[in-house]
């Protein structure tokens, strides 16, 4: 099967491109590093099935972070038969950069020249034709966000692949390093490496290691003296070759530009920079921030739970019952009965019942992501960050764990080094996310049900509170060293796209159904098996399997004021996902299956004080397996991994004592 | 001609990248990012933060202290 591969810069529509394309529902944002992996897609042309391989953004092939490594070894390695690089027609200079190295590397290249509706409201004028001839590549102008475009880019790459033309564009590096180019091809060429000797020989000058390390492993041209020398002289003027070579293209880029572009002088005042003159201000940054966040979450209540919310409460709640009666009804045994209505209904069901609030909520959070605001963010909190050892970037990876750890942690990728991209890391399981909010639900529900919006708001504020004291202390401990530099690009404002919101929404929402048909189910019936036996005894009692693994954990949470065999088994569970949390004190708090049952047994197990220092417990302590799995393959280390378990169990644990103490001295109950 | 660097430059102010003076690897990532000897930039906003300039109406944030090693000729 032939294999198409976007490659492009960050933020330019690769993904947008690959959807249109393959009917795929892949993370689509505006902001640059959404997608940080390889991903796959197939699509049929003519009765031919096509691959297609969507890649992290990339500025160039010389890759500075992990997610740069994985588009550029895909670009080396994966042997695409044809490249389709989206470019960014409003940027149109930084993203032929890319393009330039792309046509030296002689891969068959066609180039769609996205976002040209953008560039039209901008006056930037394109001439296709002399464009096409100057790079010597087909050129499609698309539309990607309204799928404009698409046909043609798919007829032209497809025709491409059996063509036998490549690219053949000579950029002129200056007297010195052509000579260099022309020696080292000349010491190259009878080799059979996998790529063009002209090219390897550019990579050389530009100290690729990833080419050093290819070369290295040859016999013959490591024992040739002259190679050696050459690679010696080379060496000692690395550094004003490897920027010399990037403005010479520019320079390329540039003569390209001048012929096939025409743009007005001025630049207008945009929207983007009358939004940005408030939002990016010195003062009104952080405020506006918080304010956003607190819009956020009491939308969310408002029309999640109090509009929607009771709606499925009660539909759940008839729901059981009426499974319940019509399983006592044909006689099944008592057992089916009691397993089905308090296991699965009461745990299971307890966690579906916040479905609407958390649908509310991740459509919020999708309009925030793709209007751009996502870039600033990072902009306005980069201070605060770099006194505390950190940088504007890590910001991102933190926001992304609102909705879920594990792509909050894959985030990390886009950091340059590697001091950052561990403390983000360790930190991100602070950042709290979707599957602990049913447990605050409950206890807000319980204690709290007029202030929801404002204590969901405290709550996430203390994550981040927690998680940058933590980053404080790790930058100053664990990873010495220097903050890598704050570069990013600030992209326009867009009008979120319904599309994209809601598919945004979707892959979170359906996480969740997805984790409650399987690993809450699993706990559940595990819990529930443990909670009957053994044999005779009263069932969720204290006597069972599972209350006698309680009462054995209990003791060290009495200091945090939930010292209950109950409280110690929800967080044990919450540990496979944290909405386990809330569905086993749906099942052992026994019999409930509706809403209002299992929250006036919370009310009659816990104060308001116990239950802030357990939804303190639930934020703070270990995060679910899912996401230790991702430290462990991310960090590359089962070190780390278990680093990460224990340390922020202790901190959980740490936060809910120093709650429940206080407020106690305080005279709170 | 004069050079400064860009955080003594004032939002509204335009001028030509000279010379970058930061260490070899961010100085190729400037250069990657269109932040490359030559370019004509606009500061947008320089007080208490990261530097933004724009490239043809396209904004990128600096970090300040990147952005003192960014020699700008006015
Ligand atoms: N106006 C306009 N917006 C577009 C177009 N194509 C994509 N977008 C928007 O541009 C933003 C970025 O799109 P993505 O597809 O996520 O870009 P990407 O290249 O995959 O980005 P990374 O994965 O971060 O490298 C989203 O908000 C899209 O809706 C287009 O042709 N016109
Ligand atoms: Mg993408």
């Amino acid at each position: 099967m032939n294999t198409l591969a976007l490659v492009g810069n960050p933020n330019s529509g690769k993904t947008t491109v690959f959807n249109a394309l393959t009917g795929s529902n892949q993370h689509v944002g505006n902001w640059p590093g959404v997608t940080v992996e390889k991903k796959e897609g197939k699509f049929k042309f003519n009765g031919k099935t096509y691959n297609v391989v969507d890649l992290p953004g990339t500025y160039s092939l010389g890759a500075f972070s992990e997610d740069e490594i994985v588009a550029r070894d895909f670009i080396l390695k994966g042997n695409p038969d044809v490249v389709i690089n989206v470019v960014d027609a409003t940027n149109i200079e930084r993203n032929l950069y890319l393009t330039t190295q792309l046509l030296e590397m002689k891969a068959k290249v066609v180039v769609a020249l996205n976002m040209i509706d953008e560039a039209q409201e901008r006056n930037i004028n394109f001439d296709i034709e002399a464009l096409s001839k100057e790079l010597g590549v087909p050129i499609v102008p698309t539309i990607a966000s309204k799928r404009k475009g698409i046909d043609e880019l798919i007829k032209m790459s497809i025709e491409l692949i059996d063509k036998d033309i490549k690219p053949n564009v000579k950029i002129s590096y200056g007297e010195d390093i052509d000579r260099e180019i022309k020696n080292l091809e000349r010491l190259l060429n009878n080799k059979n490496f996998e790529y063009p000797s002209q090219w390897i020989a550019i990579k050389l000058l530009e100290g690729d290691k990833y080419i050093y390390e290819l070369l290295s492993n040859d016999e013959s041209l490591n024992s040739s003296t002259e190679f050696k020398d050459t690679i010696d002289r080379i060496k000692d003027n690395i550094d004003d070759y490897e920027l010399k070579i990037v403005d010479k293209r520019y320079e390329f880029v540039n003569n390209v530009v001048k012929k096939a572009v025409k743009r007005p002088k001025e630049d207008v005042e945009t929207k983007t920079d009358k939004i940005d003159k408030i939002v990016t201000n010195k003062w009104l940054g952080i405020p506006i921030f918080a304010l956003i966040m607190l819009l956020v979450f009491q939308l969310t209540f408002a029309v999640g739970e109090d509009l929607l919310g009771g709606l499925m409460s009660e539909a759940m709640g008839a729901l059981g019952e009426i499974i319940k009666n019509s399983l006592v009804k044909t006689n099944s045994p008592k057992w089916l009965v009691s397993f089905v209505s308090e296991g699965i209904i009461g745990g299971v069901g307890a966690v579906l019942e916040f479905i609407p609030l958390i649908v509310v909520l991740y459509m919020l959070m999708g309009i925030l992501e793709d209007s751009g605001y996502m870039a600033r963010a990072a902009y306005v909190m980069d201070n605060i960050m770099r006194a505390l050892g950190l940088q504007g970037k890590t910001f991102i990876s933190m926001i992304v764990g609102f909705g879920c750890n594990v792509p909050g942690i894959m985030a990390t990728r886009t950091l340059d080094s590697k001091k950052d991209r561990m403390i983000a890391t360790l930190i991100n399981p602070f950042m709290s996310c979707g599957a602990r909010i049913p447990v605050y639900l409950v206890f807000i529900a319980a204690f709290f049900p007029d202030k929801g919006g404002l204590v969901l708001f405290l709550l996430y504020f203390l994550g981040i509170l927690v998680a940058l004291l933590m980053g404080k202390i790790f930058s100053k401990t664990l990873f010495k060293g220097e903050t890598s530099y704050f570069i990013m690009e600030l992209p326009p404002y867009r009008l979120p796209s319904f599309r994209n919101v809601l598919r945004n929404m979707w892959d979170n929402v359906s996480g969740f159904l997805k984790r409650a048909g399987t690993t809450i189910f699993a706990v559940v019936t595990i819990l529930w098996i443990l909670a009957v036996l053994p044999l005779g005894v009263e069932p969720y009692s204290k006597n069972s399997i599972l209350g006698q693994i309680g009462t054995f954990i209990a003791p060290i949470f009495k200091p945090a004021g939930f010292g209950t065999w109950q409280a110690a088994v929800g967080l044990f569970a919450g540990l496979a996902a944290k909405e386990a949390v809330i569905a086993t004190l749906g099942m052992v708090y026994t019999g409930v299956g509706e809403g209002a049952a299992l929250i006036s047994a919370v009310q009659n197990a816990f104060t308001p004080l116990s239950a802030i220092s357990f939804m303190v417990m639930t934020l703070l302590y270990t995060p679910c397996a899912a996401t230790i799995a991702t430290i462990r393959k991310e960090t590359n280390s089962s070190k780390w991994a278990l680093f990460a378990a224990l340390y922020t169990f202790l901190v959980g644990w740490i936060g809910a004592v120093l709650v429940y103490q206080i407020g106690t001295l305080l005279g709170f109950s | 001609m004069k050079t400064k660097a860009l955080t003594h430059l004032k939002p509204g102010d335009r001028g030509v990248i000279k010379e970058i003076v930061a260490g070899n690897c961010a100085t190729k990532r400037l250069y990657e990012m269109g932040l490359n000897t030559g370019t004509e930039v606009k500061v947008v906003k320089n007080d208490t933060g990261p530097v933004i300039v724009s490239l043809f109406g396209n904004k990128i944030a600096v970090g300040r202290g990147l952005a003192e090693k960014i020699m700008i000729a006015i």
